[in-house]
């Protein structure tokens, strides 16, 4: 019998390493897909209290449908948005793209 | 311990997947140690009784949402990047906050979640997609209604960040020909109708 906090630990680890991405990433590609990563540690975390705690209701599986329809808006635009700096900066190096900077 | 097995082999490839996405240079394998962690996740989703969610995750996160990075990465030519140094101090702040999150959520794991918590017995209509359906249209009507206009809003945005600017810049460009060919034409001169008509 697996404990409940061992997914919790898996998730928090998938979490971390997707925060390590989205600080430490130079690529905006790769930050998007750090950000993926958190999205789904999330999708565990919901999926495993869901299976340990209410297994009778299904509100934990219909709110993980909702982050999918969340995570693929924000690839959507996150992925507009890249295509968009590159036309005009032509670079995808999100320290290159600095145009605030003062 | 078959459970526990199977539990340790997929958490270890999700994490090392995780781990080597990192620390890739290319952006393309990046994405594809990405579609690993997403499918040993889906096979975790598995063993937690939803199968739902796991081929949900299958078909949207590794197949559909993964394509449209490779897509973009391809179309951008961005599988490698220049070396450029200019935040140096970047890499190891990111690793410094990134443990002390995980730190802190394992410390509270350990010290605040009830481990009395234990598998109860699966129903016999277990998260089926009749029943989170059934669920999305009655209890949670609202927010999905709410979901489907953020995808609306995410579509149009979409379509409209990477719109071409055609018109203007097809108009610049023609002015910018038409100046170039006005002030080399006087001295030279287009001696055949086919380089004039290349010259414009």
């Amino acid at each position: 019998m697996i404990p409940l906090s061992w997914y919790l630990v898996f998730s928090a680890a998938l979490f971390s390493i997707g925060l390590f991405g989205v600080l430490a990433r130079k690529n905006a590609i790769a930050i998007l897909m750090g950000v993926e990563l958190m999205l789904n540690a999330v999708n565990i975390n919901l999926i495993a209290f869901w299976r340990y705690l209410t297994p009778t209701q299904v509100a934990g599986p219909a709110f993980v449908t909702m982050v999918f329809a969340t995570a693929a808006a924000e690839v959507a635009v996150g992925l507009a948005l890249i295509i968009s700096a590159y036309r005009r900066r032509n670079t995808v190096t999100a320290d290159e793209i600095d145009l605030l900077k003062g | 311990m078959s459970a526990l097995i199977f539990f340790f082999t997929f958490a270890l490839i999700a994490v090392g997947a995780a781990v080597g996405m990192l620390f890739s240079r290319n952006a393309i394998y990046a994405a594809l140690l990405l579609i690993v962690n997403f499918a040993s996740v889906a096979f975790l989703y598995l063993s937690l009784g939803a199968p739902f969610i796991a081929l949900a995750q299958v078909t949207v996160y590794a197949g559909a949402i993964m394509v449209l990075f490779l897509f973009v990465i391809m179309l951008l030519g961005a599988e490698r990047l220049p070396p450029s140094q200019e935040l140096p101090w970047q890499r190891p702040l990111g690793i410094v906050l990134a443990f002390l999150l995980l730190i802190e959520a394992v410390y509270g794991i350990v010290f605040r979640v009830n481990s009395a918590a234990t598998l109860s017995l699966p129903v016999v209509e277990f998260a089926t997609p009749a029943e989170i359906g059934s669920a999305l249209f009655s209890t949670y009507l609202l927010p999905f209604e709410i979901t489907s206009v953020l995808l609306l809003v995410a579509v149009v945005g979409a379509i409209v960040l990477t719109r071409a600017e055609g018109g203007a810049r097809r108009r610049a460009l023609v002015s910018q020909i038409t100046q170039a060919v006005a002030t080399e034409v006087p001295e030279h001169k287009a001696e055949t109708p086919e380089e004039e008509k290349e010259l414009v």
